[in-house]
């Protein structure tokens, strides 16, 4: 079967096979630096071929997007020739549901990064700095849920939110959402506060500052970036989650983005109008993507954050 | 910790619990002892099921971490395009696992889609296949599209591992004579190797979890080619209301993700990684 899908004769499976020879030998290069001509061009080349692989779907998908359905038939799918209109997105706003699955979404985002933020801040404190028996063992137990596929739990979930009445909510589905990025919003938090030097906690115990007050005025600053790190990380799970919404909502005032543009696409209305499909796909993601614009450190070491140890 | 407890330590009890049980979700529970365990062993569907997951993982790890170390290595240097480069790989990572779904499956739709079309208006004819639709063929295109997804981030590990290797390792590399070839396989590789430990973790046991793109692409289909462990345990649940067989399924991934995790941790003596979080996204 491996061996079947790696020649099947597919241009990205091509691509990919040419990086990964490419990967024993070209990158190197990136290693001893300006060391041949050819071999940066070989890494230049690997490089922009993942860049093509990266970029056509988008760019179709948003040229797409542009088009009207007749058009979406007949004009050229690759060039922006031909007509263009914005006739996807205000179809998308005037018939379906996608408003308000819009503000679900951000209310669900919202909601989510207030829960996470607020116990890992003060979930890390505590275990930082008030190390005792309970913190230390919930700590481990913390970091063990981490290796727990959500997937693996659906049932019980399911099966719980039901029987304390949290089935079908929006706050139900911020719990539920909290809870399961908890664990590495922790571990961020404890591996960033374990930074903040001893000193300044005595100084502000010179200072006669009590545990309360060494928390707002020294702990909740010093940690600010890495509450822009959870922060993100946590909207970005919240925003673009699907399996949660599957199974923990039912009714349409609870619908959230990914959720309702997937049975919007299935829709009998829908199923065929590939242009507004695709508008809705990119308005979904240009919040995020405006935000990444800007803030694309923190976007980083969001996305990356629970890989750093 | 209330939360947590409630929601992620008190459901994997639970559903170890359920998984010696009958329960359909209008009955009550029923204890039937070791009953899904038998019929878990000798049913053909979960078999099968298990053999597609680990197709998935072993294609998944080759679909993307050699080439996330390529590009991480690439990314690493220091070339101001590199950067730009870099940020735009990332890109993927913003989109939604089903808004990305959708795009894929309109870009390879038969006929009218963006590959479908360079096959017919530029003669390249090979690219006109119905990808997602032939059972030879689907569960591979899944693997393609979630390397797209995830490349990005693996990537990310092996950029910041690459930019961790001092810059005398290579300088000595160079003064004992090493070539570009051997400096990579002596001191790139080696030093690595928390690199690669990580990914290869993270694709394996995230890709024993992988179910929204193939709920939304292929429902488990063609035929079951795509049906994957998880996709399986929500058919089974969601669909046939079997919430008891379904729990010993969805035990199983779990104490595959967690076997998984340990062995390579342990393997490699590699204290402190944390695995499983692709769900996520």
């Amino acid at each position: 079967m491996v061996a079947t899908a790696v020649r099947a004769p597919d241009r990205a499976g091509r691509r990919r096979r040419a990086l990964a020879k490419a990967g024993s030998r070209g990158t190197t290069l990136g290693g001893i630096r300006g060391r041949s001509k050819v071999s940066r061009f070989a890494a230049f080349l690997l490089g922009t071929f993942w860049l093509v692989f990266v970029l056509a779907p988008i760019y179709y998908m948003v040229l797409i997007s542009f088009r009207s359905p007749a058009e979406y038939l007949t004009a050229n799918a690759w060039l922006p020739t031909g007509g263009l209109t914005l006739s996807s997105y205000s179809a998308m706003f005037e018939s379906a549901g996608i408003g308000t699955d819009f503000r679900n979404s951000a209310e669900l985002a919202v909601g989510t990064i207030v829960v996470v933020v607020l116990l890992s801040l003060a979930a890390g404190y505590r275990i930082v700095r008030h190390g005792s028996r309970f913190s230390a063992v919930s700590f481990r137990v913390i970091l063990f849920g981490i290796a727990i596929p959500i997937q693996a739990i659906v049932i019980p979930l399911y099966f719980i939110t039901n029987k304390i009445y949290i089935y079908d909510t929006m706050y139900g589905l911020v719990l539920v959402l909290a809870a399961s990025l908890i664990p590495v919003a922790v571990l961020l938090m404890v591996n960033y506060l374990r930074l903040i030097p001893r000193q300044l906690y005595d100084a502000m115990a010179v200072d006669g500052a009590g545990p309360w007050s060494t928390f707002t005025h020294l702990v909740v600053p010093m940690a600010r970036p890495v509450l822009a790190v959870i922060s993100i990380y946590s909207g970005l799970g919240a925003w673009n989650n699907f399996l949660l919404p599957l199974i923990l909502t039912q009714s349409n005032n609870d619908t959230v983005l990914p959720l309702g543009m997937y049975r919007f696409a299935s829709s009998d209305q829908y199923a065929l109008n590939v242009p507004v499909v695709m508008a809705v796909v990119v308005f979904s993601v240009l919040p995020l993507l405006i935000l990444y614009l800007g803030l694309r450190r923190q976007f980083v070491k969001g996305i990356g954050g629970f890989a750093l140890r | 910790m209330a939360l947590y407890g409630a929601f992620i330590i008190i459901p994997t009890a639970f559903a170890l619990f359920l998984s010696f049980t009958h329960w359909d979700i209008d009955g009550p529970i029923t204890w039937v002892g070791l009953a899904n365990w038998r019929e878990f062993f000798s049913d053909p569907v979960a078999h099968h099921s298990l053999v597609v997951t680990f197709e998935l993982a072993g294609l998944s790890w080759l679909a993307q971490t050699p080439p996330a170390m390529a590009l991480g290595i690439f990314v690493a240097g220091t070339q101001r395009y590199r950067a730009v480069y870099a940020a735009i790989y990332l890109v993927p990572l913003l989109l939604s696992t089903a808004g990305l779904s959708l795009m894929w499956e309109d870009f390879l739709f038969p006929q009218y889609g963006g590959l479908a079309w360079l096959g017919i208006h530029a003669h390249l004819h090979f690219l006109s296949k119905t990808w997602l639709g032939s059972p030879d063929l689907a569960l591979f295109t899944i693997v393609v599209i979630i390397a797209w997804q995830f490349v990005p981030f693996h990537t990310l590990i092996f950029q910041a591992g690459r930019r961790a290797i001092p810059a005398e390792l290579y300088d000595a590399a160079s003064v004992d004579g090493a070539n570009l070839r051997q400096s990579f396989w002596h001191v790139t590789l080696p030093q690595l190797r928390y690199s690669i430990v990580t990914s290869s973790t993270l694709v394996l046991v995230g890709s024993l979890a992988y179910f929204d793109i193939i709920y939304i692409l292929t429902q488990g289909g063609p035929g079951d080619s795509t049906r994957v462990l998880a996709m399986d345990m929500y058919s089974v649940g969601f669909n046939q209301t079997e919430f008891g067989y379904a729990s010993t399924i969805a035990t199983v991934i779990g104490f595959l993700g967690i076997l998984l995790a340990i062995v390579l941790v342990r393997s490699t003596g590699f204290g402190s990684m944390e695995g499983g979080q692709e769900g996520i996204w």
